[in-house]
């Protein structure tokens, strides 16, 4: 911020303009947005069922990014580099975790070989062995917890080989070296698994929840709670008869239960244990921290995996709520991920969780003005720049690791 | 003779000198390539044509990696901008040309209009869109931290890729006037550089002269058994080979002047060089400019000969490629650039494929197995044959892998690269002492590196632009 002004007070209206000014003209705007967003949906230009079902949707997209980004936090802060590795190591864990899923389910079954390489070149389908989460909840418990496992153990892996070696050199040099290490794991993934997108998971279990003649009901899908054919019935009636709906899967439930739950945990490991202490510790002043007696080294790897195994459980449950992956699915998520750590303030890991929802709500809610869903990215990569040009530090100050 | 004349004699003697070692660096290092490919060719039996066009795309792939390794190393080896956002200032320039020469009424309908303009000018609107491309991110973004600098670029990369593949921008209406990105299914190049000499051959552009000498080239390479398409292919690559030789002197000159010592002190020490009273946002974003407007022409000269571009070739990849070219290189040396150039196309970019081609006429390599799984199973059956067919198959993914670790490994061992941070005077006029008196063995002072010794005389040469 400009330091002229600075010797008003800080409550001072003047000293708010003059040093946030930029600040309120990005919330003008985004005032502006809401009342035109809200107008729209008075006038029923914009359905509610959209409206619902793009919050809906940015949510999801936008805890998977916090999930996901908080590794990239942890490591920025702690390690003093942008790792462009973290959404192919995301790919790469998640590819290995399907593979540990289709082998639990389909041992004995079907061809190893088959199993292992997710069907690469023979007539496996992810119909054969209908992973959803009603139908194998086991297999995609285990599925949760061994993609976590194996990216942790990815990540470990390369720090040991790659950045361990380059502690000492600059935090630019060691960029250049995580897109190395990025472009190895993702062709060693189109290497095994050829390139063309991977079907892993069948269709989830879905709800519809909405409206009828007035009364809030669940039904099994958006065209039974057209019918009438509700599953729970709520007693109370509210309101004119709509058409209003807002249809969930088991598989975006699942993802929102395990990505708060997970936080929750994360928020108490930080702040409990002398484990968290010690990250803060070291993301303030490493050298500081090592002469006051913390294990620099085992800090880091705790560091790696805790975010690679967050990362690993958020690549697998984007994939399982999508039903697909590719190769490039790592990396295109991770400019959005980036956007959500930058928003949030580097080193912040709730700045990372609501960054992430910024930024998933964004992608989502900006189709109601864009013309194409393409343009939705580079919307969201257009925040995430002015952030870095207004306001560097993110709406969390970067307060470091919690 | 005065005294000044021997001294100003001498230092032009070890310039001289010093640029000849550079130049036979890289003329020796080319020589050398194209021995080994002539080799391989003999070996896979190609006739003249076959080797005249492997020599020829090797030179002309080397030029245009070699050229836009320049406008990097101009960012990040002179002046330390760390611009991870190349593919889309490439973009940028590629499209701007192809809208400003596609046609106002085009033939077919599914083609996109556009201004209609000529060739010529087509490219330099293309020079100037990613010039400006550069100048929009420079003014806010050179602000930034390095590492910010870095993700700024990068998602704007995506933004220029990610709205070119759009339909809104994929035909649009501005003022009466259509034209458009095309989409994902990309732009016909009409503006396509290659095809000025391709006139040049087919018409010699109706002047009579140039038509007879046009003919009697052709002929001459007919003689030897030469093609008409490949003499017009290696024509352009020579045409290309010059500009890359512009480009070179462009940038080695603006390194040694005034304003590339500058550049230098601002990478060395960004807020030393502000107080001695350089304007160093002004000075980093000229370079940003330049650069950009230089990688544009590289794009227009590469990308646009292909005759149509779409959004996916402006992935992440190549802006790596051309880090690649320029890491191997060394930062902040030119020559170097080029070396690296040279070693990239040659060794890693199309040297596997060769190798795969040797290897597929000498041994009778079997169909490749659909699975890595079938593949090592057939080892146990004491078959090698399938395997190295899955990996002939995957060649394409695994020369990612082998840049991903050849990456690694030179920031691991030589971070400097093959001619980075080599010793240099600070002035054009080595002021020191006299050049016979140098004892130390050293080579001759190459230009165009960036040495933190050497940063002390730099900053001093620098407060007296």
């Amino acid at each position: 911020m400009p330091p002229n002004g600075s010797y008003l007070p800080q409550g001072n209206p003047q000293y708010v303009v003059r040093n946030y000014y930029l600040e309120l003209i990005f919330l003008g705007i985004l005032l502006l947005l809401l009342v035109d967003l809200l107008n729209s949906v008075r006038t029923g230009a914009l359905p509610l069922t959209r409206l619902l079902t793009f919050v809906w949707d940015g949510i999801i997209i936008g805890l998977a990014l916090g999930l996901a980004g908080v590794g990239l936090s942890m490591t920025y802060s702690i390690l003093g580099f942008a790792n462009v590795s973290h959404g192919d190591a995301m790919t790469a864990g998640a590819f290995l975790g399907w593979s540990s899923v289709f082998l639990l389910v389909g041992y004995g079954d079907e061809a190893f070989g088959q199993l292992l390489l997710l069907g690469v070149g023979g007539d496996l389908f992810a119909s054969d062995l209908g992973i959803s989460l009603f139908k194998r909840p086991w297999a995609v418990l285990f599925g949760i917890v061994a993609t976590g496992a194996l990216t942790a153990g990815l990540s470990l892996l390369i720090d040991r080989l790659v950045f361990k070696p380059l502690r000492d050199v600059g935090s630019l040099m060691v960029l250049v070296a995580s897109v190395g290490v990025a472009f190895i794991l993702r062709y060693l993934v189109v290497f095994f698994y050829k390139p063309t997108q991977r079907s892993v998971a069948v269709a989830p279990e879905r709800a519809a929840i909405g409206l009828f003649d007035g009364v809030p009901v669940i039904a099994a899908s958006r065209e039974e709670l057209v019918a009438g054919e509700s599953i729970l019935e709520f007693p109370v009636g509210v309101g004119r008869k709509t058409q209003s709906y807002l249809q969930v899967t088991s598989h975006e439930v699942l993802l929102i239960v395990t990505t708060i739950l997970l936080m929750v945990g994360l928020h108490l490991l930080l702040q409990r244990t002398k484990l968290g202490k010690s990250m803060r510790a070291m993301a303030d002043n490493e050298e500081l921290a090592r002469a006051r007696g913390i294990p620099t080294e085992r800090v880091i790897n705790w560091t790696w995996i805790i975010g690679g195994s967050c990362t690993g459980i958020a690549g697998f449950l984007v994939v399982l709520e999508r039903g697909t992956m590719s190769f490039q699915f790592g990396w295109l998520l991770l400019l959005l991920i980036f956007a959500a750590v930058i928003l949030g303030g580097i080193g912040s890991i709730y700045g990372a969780i609501v960054g992430g929802i910024v930024i998933g709500l964004t992608t989502t809610l900006s189709l109601v003005w864009l013309p194409e869903a393409t343009l939705a990215r580079p919307v969201a990569f257009v925040i995430m720049i002015l952030v870095l040009l207004v306001r560097p530090q993110g709406l969390f100050r970067g307060r470091v690791v919690g | 003779m005065s005294r000044a004349g021997n001294v100003v004699e001498s230092v032009r003697a070890r310039l001289a000198d010093s640029d000849y070692s550079d130049r036979s660096l890289i003329v020796g290092t080319m020589l050398a390539i194209y021995v080994l490919y002539l080799l391989v060719g003999f070996s896979l039996g190609f006739d003249v044509n076959g080797q005249v066009n492997a020599l020829q795309r090797i030179t002309f792939l080397t030029a245009v990696f070699a050229m836009a390794g320049l406008a990097l190393n101009l960012h990040w080896g002179y002046t330390g901008l760390f611009n991870v956002g190349i593919a889309g200032f490439m973009a940028v320039g590629v499209y701007a040309m192809g809208m400003a020469t596609a046609p106002q009424n085009p033939e077919t309908t599914t083609a996109v209009p556009g201004l209609g303009l000529p060739i010529p000018v087509g490219i330099l609107i293309g020079i100037l869109a990613a010039a400006l491309a550069g100048l929009i991110v420079a003014l806010p973004a050179l602000r930034l931290r390095a590492d910010y600098l870095a993700i700024v670029t990068l998602g704007l990369s995506e933004i220029v890729r990610l709205s070119f593949s759009s339909n809104t921008l994929g035909e649009f209406t501005i003022a009466g006037t259509t034209m458009g990105t095309g989409g994902n299914s990309g732009i016909n190049l009409v503006g396509d550089p290659s095809k000025i000499v391709r006139q040049f051959y087919e018409t010699g552009f109706g002047i009579g002269p140039l038509s007879d000498l046009s003919g009697a080239i052709l002929d001459s390479f007919a003689s030897v058994g030469i093609e008409q398409i490949v003499v017009i292919n290696l024509s352009y690559t020579v045409v290309v080979v010059g500009i890359l030789g512009f480009v070179y002197v462009l940038v080695q000159r603006l390194g040694n002047s005034p304003f590339g010592r500058s550049l230098k002190a601002i990478k060395e020490d960004e807020e030393t060089t502000q107080s001695l009273g350089k304007n160093t946002q002004l000075l980093k974003a000229k370079s940003f400019v330049i650069g950009c407007g230089l990688l544009g022409l590289a794009a227009i000269l590469w990308q646009g000969s292909r005759g149509l571009t779409t959004p996916d070739t402006y992935m992440i990849e190549l802006t790596v490629f051309i880090w690649v070219v320029v890491i191997i290189g060394g930062a902040g040396s030119n020559t170097g650039t080029v070396l690296g150039a040279a070693l990239f196309v040659s060794i890693l970019d199309e040297g596997p494929r060769f190798f795969r081609d040797i290897v597929n006429a000498t041994f009778d390599i079997p169909r490749a197995p659909t699975s890595i799984v079938e593949a090592v199973g057939s080892i146990g059956e004491g078959d090698l044959m399938p395997l190295l067919a899955y990996v002939f198959g995957e060649l394409a993914a695994l020369q990612f892998v082998l840049l991903g670790v050849v990456l690694i490994l030179i920031i691991k061992r030589r971070p400097e690269g093959l001619m980075g941070h080599r010793k240099e005077p600070a002035s054009t006029l080595d002021i020191s002492r006299p050049a016979t008196e140098r004892g130390d063995g050293a080579p001759g002072p190459p230009a165009g590196s960036s040495d933190p010794e050497a940063g002390t005389g730099e900053k001093e040469d620098a407060t007296d632009e």
